[in-house]
């Protein structure tokens, strides 16, 4: 039985061996994941990002006890970032989550992001899909809060939560404006600690000044202690407000529409790319190319041109 | 501490003396290209008055007794009485433990201290699934008050007194002593002890956790209002940095966490309303004793030297003993190694000196089979008799803190104690030790600096004998073994005790805990009601956790 | 382009006891070798473990116990494992552990055991050598 087969199923251990598969850059993985295709595109994605220590894994925690409450099953991806100098990494937002590890609706993955920007990494989505194949009602991914550009968040979630937290110097003035336009819901957790009301109103003028959505949504913001589990149900149900939105005014299938979209070209930029670079590997052209170019005997712009024509060619 | 013009010879002839030196390593180098102590802090090859001129012995040094206390707290130290030799103990169940009690007493042990199994220390009973494999291993099973009576059996509470390491549960069983006191007639007033009660350290390094901080800090705060008017022998906070240390922390790592530590817990009794002198002289401190020999006498004197400054100025303590910093002494089970064991007992000799050059009120001694389990009793004896040998034959209680002046010692101690402060003054901007925490800051300095130790060793730069140098195949030791039948016997009576007690009054006092809980009331005497009527430990903590919510290490890397 | 393998090691504290010094260490070890480590935390049940070992899909588990509960704890992992069809994830384990415990863990299926000083690169190299590639 493939593995694809062994998932839908309901085999965990198919799902793990997919799923890392996928982050090992197996060829198989393509394979299995063109069959469980047609099964995925059921589940609610919820991206979750913010400041290293925010509070965000801990958050998820908490959500996962309320989703579980309503018998939703769940997914989460965390990714964490992988050392540039040694290329291991410490995976450890499942810490904050291990308790949830032996409920069987609850499947948790922990991701390296392995040189991938954006906050998440390169073999997220298709993860998702797995996941998705489970079965899963709700999957959340909680992003790299290193400050970068976390808008693949935004591509790849139908809601994304980004956390704040107050005093830790994340005022409205340091907060990238990117982050602000992101989010559809905002989170001031930690906000037992001063400046969280300051934080608030100032979130809440900005956001009202900035461009108005597309989509009519106006974001909302909720203070949270995730620590104690306080406002937690309220987020939930602040998500569960912004999906009904998408869905009463259409603007859900144009966000799938969208993310299948970045999807698709995302997929078809890895795979011309991979396949291009391994044909030229093969004959030792690459080298030869790189050569040429160095001794200024070439250039770059009629070289990939030329390989586009023919390879086009010779493929279709 | 010297004049101007006696410094510039000084200088002068040290000038001269470094180009001989030079003239000599030219031809032979010396062993190291740097030398540093276990800390890995950087040791010159001399030290001269250069080292201290600016020194002021009156201020910074001064008399035993006297503050700063740089010397000691007690104007005759052990010339008039020896430290409190104070074996940690704890075994299997209530009648083992008692049995070893009993037997280190009759071989000249002059105070208690008690190790519990982890399921206790962590706010489990024994018949618990969390306590599955762990029942009686590590310490002794402690579930309710029955087992405290059986553990206490034939020990006069008005004449010995006990330490207990405890944290989360600190305040279950600092009540349940009070009722087996009760029942031998010895009132409150007149119990004399210690509970660790620290749980900074916990959630910096040993991670004995149950509640998340502020409740933690609450039924701290609450032991020490509760003592301070109703116990007034007994030691409140054990502020620790023994696990700091083991955790792998630096010698100064572990001295400016651990009064970064008291400093919190000062100000949030303050915070409570209670007056520091009332308080502050019942806090005393809990040190390791390391094997790098200079660097943990310096360590001890800069502790008691800082202490009482900051007491003094920033507390604005009267009391001269709100100033003392008081300490016990565990020499350091990191330093034991499984290999060659009977080395153990050198290590453990060198480092219990060291603890009583640097001053201390009390110390435990490790056993040679330490590492691997609860020691036999022929292996506590033999680190029972160190402390004996060190105070009765060595001669070093002859005199009062004889490294005193030493140039290296004195310069050792001021930079120890600055770079202490300034760990300090970064938790102080941090917004104290609580924040400290919660950023992982403490945590990741450990975390680093055990990396970096752990890494010198890998590469041969630090020396454990019998581990990477002078390694060999030795015969195994023999070690304690727990009887399986504890294990039964334990869940037998504790299974026995909730049937013979009165369920409904436990009900009771568990219900109006609860209700004191979710108010601010002081939850010591709701606690001692419950104990006394037999609830168990569990049945206590898990109110707590109910109330409080429980918390988990974030895990800081 | 050959794709190759990452090495996913899961670095676990079953039991009560929360001296994570050691853990904490091999978990630096391990990333500083390049490989992925899943830190599980402190005061995992074996149950949690191998839930957890087998959602990441990780090629070994390494257990870490101070405090004389690995005689129960240890094995305890490997038999969970064998139940849940996973007893292709290698379990080893450090910490202190007696001379007389080795012969009875390595029976129950604790493929390396690394007494205390084990230098870091040791157990590095262990891995390297004794992990099998995923098919
Ligand atoms: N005081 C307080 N602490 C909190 C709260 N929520 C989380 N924390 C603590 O903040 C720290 C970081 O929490 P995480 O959930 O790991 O944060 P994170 O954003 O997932 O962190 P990374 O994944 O490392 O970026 C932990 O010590 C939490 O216990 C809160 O509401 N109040
Ligand atoms: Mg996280």
């Amino acid at each position: 039985m493939s593995l694809a087969e062994k998932i839908l199923r309901g085999d965990i251990r198919a799902a793990s061996r997919l799923m890392r598969d996928i982050d090992d850059r197996m060829p198989s993985a393509m394979e299995e994941l063109k069959k469980i295709y047609s099964k995925t595109g059921n589940a609610y994605i919820i991206g979750i990002t913010g400041p290293p220590g925010s509070g965000k894994s801990t958050l998820v925690d908490k959500t996962v006890e309320i989703l579980r409450k309503e018998r939703k099953t769940v997914g989460i991806v965390a990714v964490d970032p992988t050392s540039p100098f040694t290329g291991g990494a410490i995976l450890g937002d499942r810490i904050r989550m291990q308790r949830h590890s032996i409920d069987d609706g609850v499947f948790i993955r922990s991701l390296a992001t392995r040189g991938s920007l954006g906050g998440i990494s390169r073999s997220t989505s298709d993860i998702i899909k797995v996941m998705d194949a489970m079965g899963k009602d709700i999957i959340i991914v909680e992003t790299v809060g290193v400050g970068q550009d976390e808008v693949d968040i935004v591509n790849t979630a139908h809601t994304s939560v980004v956390v704040l937290v107050p005093g830790s110097g994340d005022d409205i003035q340091a907060i990238k404006a990117g982050i602000l336009e992101i989010g559809d819901i905002f989170v001031i957790n930690k906000c037992e600690r001063q400046g969280a009301d300051r934080l608030e109103m100032e979130l809440k003028a900005t956001l009202e000044m900035g461009p108005k959505r597309e989509d009519g949504w106006m974001p909302l913001i909720f203070k949270t202690e995730a620590l104690l589990g306080k406002g937690i149900f309220e987020l939930v149900y602040g998500i569960y407000r912004h999906r009904e939105k998408l869905l009463a005014c259409d603007y859900l299938e144009k966000k799938i529409f969208e993310r299948t979209k970045w999807e698709f070209l995302c997929i078809l930029d890895s795979e011309l790319r991979d396949t291009i670079v391994e044909r030229l590997e093969k004959d030792k052209r690459l080298d030869k190319i790189i050569d040429d170019l160095k001794r200024r005997k070439a250039n770059p712009y009629s070289i990939v041109e030329k390989i586009l024509e023919g390879e086009l060619k010779g493929s279709s | 501490m010297f004049r101007n013009d006696h410094l510039k010879t000084i200088g002068d002839e040290e000038k001269k003396w470094t180009e001989d030196l030079s003239k000599i390593l030219s031809e032979i180098p010396e062993r190291l290209s740097r030398f540093s102590t276990i800390s890995d802090m950087e040791i010159k090859g001399l030290y001269t008055p250069k080292d201290i001129q600016y020194l002021d012995y009156s201020r910074d040094i001064g008399f035993p007794g006297i503050y700063p206390f740089t010397r000691g707290i007690q104007p005759s130290m052990y010339r008039g009485k020896i430290w409190t030799m104070r074996m940690f103990s704890g075994l299997g169940g209530p009648e083992e433990t008692n049995r070893r009690f009993h037997y280190l007493l009759k071989h000249g042990e002059t105070g208690l201290s008690i190790a519990f199994h982890y399921p206790t220390l962590m706010g489990y009973d024994s018949d618990s699934p969390m306590a599955r494999g762990e029942i009686g291993k590590c310490g002794v099973a402690v579930d309710t008050l029955k087992d405290m009576e059986i553990l206490l059996e034939g020990i006069p509470l008005d004449k010995v007194t006990t330490s207990m390491t405890i944290n989360p549960p600190a305040s279950i069983l600092l009540a349940m002593y009070i009722v087996v006191a009760e029942k031998q007639k010895v009132s409150k007033s007149q119990i004399g002890g210690t509970i660790q009660n620290d749980m900074l350290k916990e959630f910096i390094a040993q991670k004995t956790l149950m509640l998340p901080p502020k409740p933690s800090m609450r039924l701290i705060v609450d032991t020490v209002e509760y003592c301070t008017k109703e116990v007034p022998r007994w030691n409140t906070i054990s502020i620790s940095g023994y696990h700091i240390r083991e955790a792998g922390s630096t010698a100064v790592q572990e001295l400016a966490f651990t009064l970064a530590d008291g400093i919190a817990y000062v100000a949030a009794a303050l915070e409570r309303g209670l007056e520091v002198d009332d308080f502050a002289p019942r806090l005393s401190f809990f040190f390791d004793s390391h094997i790098d020999f200079f660097e943990e006498i310096a360590k001890f004197r800069a502790a008691r030297r800082i202490w009482a400054r900051v007491m003094k100025e920033r507390f604005r303590a009267k009391n001269p003993r709100s100033w003392m910093l008081r300490f016990h002494t565990h020499t350091a089970g990191c330093s034991l190694t499984a290999q060659q064991p009977y080395n153990n007992v050198m290590r453990t000799a060198y480092e219990a000196l060291a603890a009583v050059l640097g001053g201390t009120q009390s110390l435990h001694t490790n056993s040679l089979d330490e590492v691997y389990s609860i020691p036999t009793e022929e292996a506590a004896a033999i680190a029972l008799r160190t402390q004996q040998i060190l105070s009765e034959e060595t001669g070093v209680t002859n005199t009062i803190d004889p490294l005193a002046g030493s140039y290296f010692i004195e310069a050792l101690t001021n930079r120890i104690e600055a770079e202490a402060l300034e760990y300090i003054q970064k938790i102080d901007t941090m917004g104290g030790m609580l924040a400290a925490i919660e950023r992982g800051y403490p945590q990741m300095e450990i975390a680093e600096a055990a990396y970096h130790y752990q890494k010198l060793i890998d590469e041969g730069k630090k020396v454990v004998v019998g581990v990477n140098k002078y390694a060999t195949d030795h015969p195994p030791i023999t070690i304690w073994k727990m009887d399986p039948e504890i294990e039964r016997r334990q869940l037998k009576r504790l299974r026995e005790v909730k049937e013979m007690r009165n369920g409904q009054k436990v009900r009771d006092h568990l219900n109006k805990l609860r209700g004191a809980a979710e108010g601010n009331e002081n939850l010591m005497p709701y606690i001692v009601n419950a104990v006394r009527e037999y609830a168990t430990l569990q049945e206590i903590c898990d109110v707590f956790r109910e109330v409080f919510g429980t918390y988990t290490d974030p895990g800081m890397f | 382009m050959t794709p190759e393998r990452k090495i996913r090691i899961m670095v676990a504290k079953p039991g009560l006891n929360g001296h994570d010094r050691g853990a904490k260490i091999i978990a630096r070890g391990f990333r500083n070798a390049g490989f992925e480590v899943i830190y599980t935390g402190l005061h995992q049940t074996p149950e949690q473990i191998v839930a957890a070992a087998i959602q990441e899909d990780v090629d070994g588990i390494g257990l870490s116990s101070l405090a004389g509960a690995h005689d129960y704890l240890f094995p305890r992992v490997v038999e969970l494992l064998k139940e849940k069809g996973a007893d292709d994830i290698m379990v080893f384990g450090g910490g202190i552990i007696p001379e007389e415990d080795i012969p009875k863990l390595r029976e129950a299926g604790i493929r390396g055991i690394f007494g205390p000083g084990t230098p870091i690169e040791e157990a590095v190299n262990w891995v390297r050598q004794n992990i099998k590639p995923k098919k």
